[in-house]
């Protein structure tokens, strides 16, 4: 089962550093890397293999959301279904 | 693999356009409810409700939380009250609506549909105390909403019940008055009422479907209008296939709720929704879409085409995105939830007539508006005939949800808060139909009624 991780705000050190922090303790696999720029914010995309995350995934959205507010960024952890229906036919 | 522009599409759709799943209803067969003693009947409802929608809230927000998408509102609709209630001989009907509003606040729903009749034909006994009941029913209740149906194409047009909804919209305004007759912003007239519409205050369970059921109302009047103002200056081919693609997209998100929420609840899939439903909030406005495609401001000339070419559109794009389509799929015009629609009836360039005619094209009516408080029973009725024959003759849904504001008078404002919005009381011919619609009886079904 895979997830995406966007994370939105203003660019600062340390963002990655945190996020995949986050990952590995809670033994979620990052599969793939993206930044981009998204109406003048800075926009990572993270792709995640949660199939071995530890916890239940609403407890990991919630400690992602943790961190969003720690570094002061939006953090949404989402289920990859919701792009995949949206976006394939 | 997917492409960061599509993700980066639908985060923007959720964060910056409003882009949300607008309600997941489950529909609740009180078939087996039915019972000769009030009591009984009325807890026979409550435990058939609270016991089938106990995880409707926690599993909406589980869904919400692990796709990041904002589900407004869960709801629940019931099979037509005056059906189950029919062997009930005791006292006011109003005493189920209790129930029912108990019911609602015990799963945590904030709406419950089905307060209902169906009475396009003729009237029951049971039809005409549910009716009877209903301006008492919403002056007790907070959560329950109520609907007739009072058309249909196959059966024509009901003019005594018609006649009978003028003077029980006026009884619920008079009834809830100090509230600004918000009584009346939950009970809606239709024709051609569907029976697995998820959205309020219309939801109710019809006799036709399952045990229990799961239908989704998506939304996204501000991820379309958007779209559009991308576009820039398109045509009106290009337009409609911005809409299409637009529709399609924000269908399949409701479609996967739509399962996900079949499958985590156990209860049968049954619909999604197309419609385009607007809240108040800036950004999510059918209106300003129809400004968007180049209107100076929704209700002048050019309405009604634009309104017809975006309803055409999201239908078209959705249907694709779905496995069943159903309930009212279309665009939303109600004024009070709509902030466009708010600004263009308060500076006039929005008027009555000019919705109705909007309606002919849409889904559903004349819906949310608010009119003067002393406007007459026979003009409320006249006005229900008049949406009813559009929808009657055009064999599609029409709806009427009028709010005559008790002690106001045209260029007042009622505000009801939350997702019911706020309105000016728009202007009515005072011209009296009275002698037309006192006539009473049956206007007969169009001749393309006759259709084997």
């Amino acid at each position: 089962m895979k997830a995406v991780i966007t994370v939105i705000g203003k660019d600062t050190v340390g963002i990655i550093a945190k996020v995949s922090a986050c990952c590995a303790r809670y033994g979620v696999n990052i599969l793939d890397i993206t930044q981009s720029v998204l109406q003048d914010y800075f926009a990572m995309v993270m792709l995640v293999d949660i199939s071995d995350c530890n916890i239940d995934f609403s407890l990991f959205i919630d400690e992602m959301n943790k961190v969003g507010q720690e570094i002061g960024m939006d953090i949404r952890t989402m289920h990859e279904d919701i792009f995949n229906s949206m976006h394939r036919i | 693999m997917l492409n960061i522009s599509d993700i980066l599409e639908t985060i923007n759709m959720i964060r910056e356009e409003h882009l949300d799943i607008r309600t997941i209803t489950m529909g609740i067969s009180l078939l087996d409810c039915a019972s000769d003693d009030m009591d009984k009947l009325c807890n026979r409802v409550y435990d058939k409700i609270t016991s089938k929608a106990e995880r409707l809230l926690a599993v909406g927000e589980e869904i919400e939380k692990q796709y990041g998408i904002p589900i407004i509102n869960k709801r629940v609709s019931v099979t037509p009250i005056s059906l189950i209630a029919a062997p009930c001989r005791q006292g006011s009907y109003a005493r189920i609506a209790g129930a029912l509003d108990r019911a609602a606040a015990e799963t945590g729903v904030n709406f419950i549909g089905g307060y209902s009749a169906l009475v396009h034909k003729g009237m029951t006994d049971s039809d005409r105390a549910l009716i009877d009941s209903i301006p008492e029913a919403l002056s007790i209740t907070q959560r329950v909403c109520s609907s007739v149906n009072v058309a249909t194409t196959k059966a024509g047009i009901n003019m005594d019940a018609v006649i009978l909804m003028g003077s029980i919209i006026r009884q619920t305004a008079e009834l809830t008055a100090e509230n600004d007759s918000v009584g009346c912003a939950k009970l809606v007239v239709f024709a051609n009422a569907p029976e697995d519409n998820p959205f309020m205050a219309g939801a109710f369970h019809g006799i036709g479907e399952a045990e229990c059921v799961i239908n989704v109302g998506v939304s996204g009047p501000g991820v379309v209008s958007s779209a559009i103002a991308r576009a820039g200056d398109c045509d009106l081919s290009e337009l409609a296939d911005i809409i299409k693609k637009t529709a399609f997209k924000i269908t399949r998100v409701g479609q996967l709720v739509a399962y996900e929420a079949s499958q985590k609840l156990g209860v049968p899939f049954g619909i999604v929704d197309l419609s385009l439903a607007p809240t108040p909030a800036v950004g999510d406005s059918v209106a300003r879409i129809l400004e968007e495609m180049g209107l100076e401001q929704c209700g002048c000339h050019g309405s009604t085409a634009a309104l017809a070419l975006l309803n055409d559109a999201v239908k078209k794009g959705g249907v694709m995105a779905s496995s069943h389509v159903g309930g009212l799929s279309g665009a939303f015009i109600p004024v009070s939830e709509d902030a466009g629609m708010i600004a263009a009836a308060a500076s006039g360039a929005l008027s009555l007539e000019k919705l109705e005619a909007m309606t002919a094209v849409c889904s559903v009516g004349l819906d949310m508006i608010a009119i003067p408080g002393d406007t007459s029973a026979e003009v409320i009725s006249a006005i229900i005939a008049d949406e009813a024959s559009i929808g009657v003759v055009n064999g599609k849904t029409t709806a009427v949800r009028l709010i005559p504001a008790v002690g106001k008078k045209e260029g007042d404002r009622v505000s009801f808060g939350g997702l019911l919005g706020e309105a000016p009381v728009m202007r009515v011919s005072t011209l009296s139909p009275a002698a037309f619609v006192k006539r009473g009886g049956r206007i007969p079904a169009p001749i393309h009624s006759l259709r084997n």
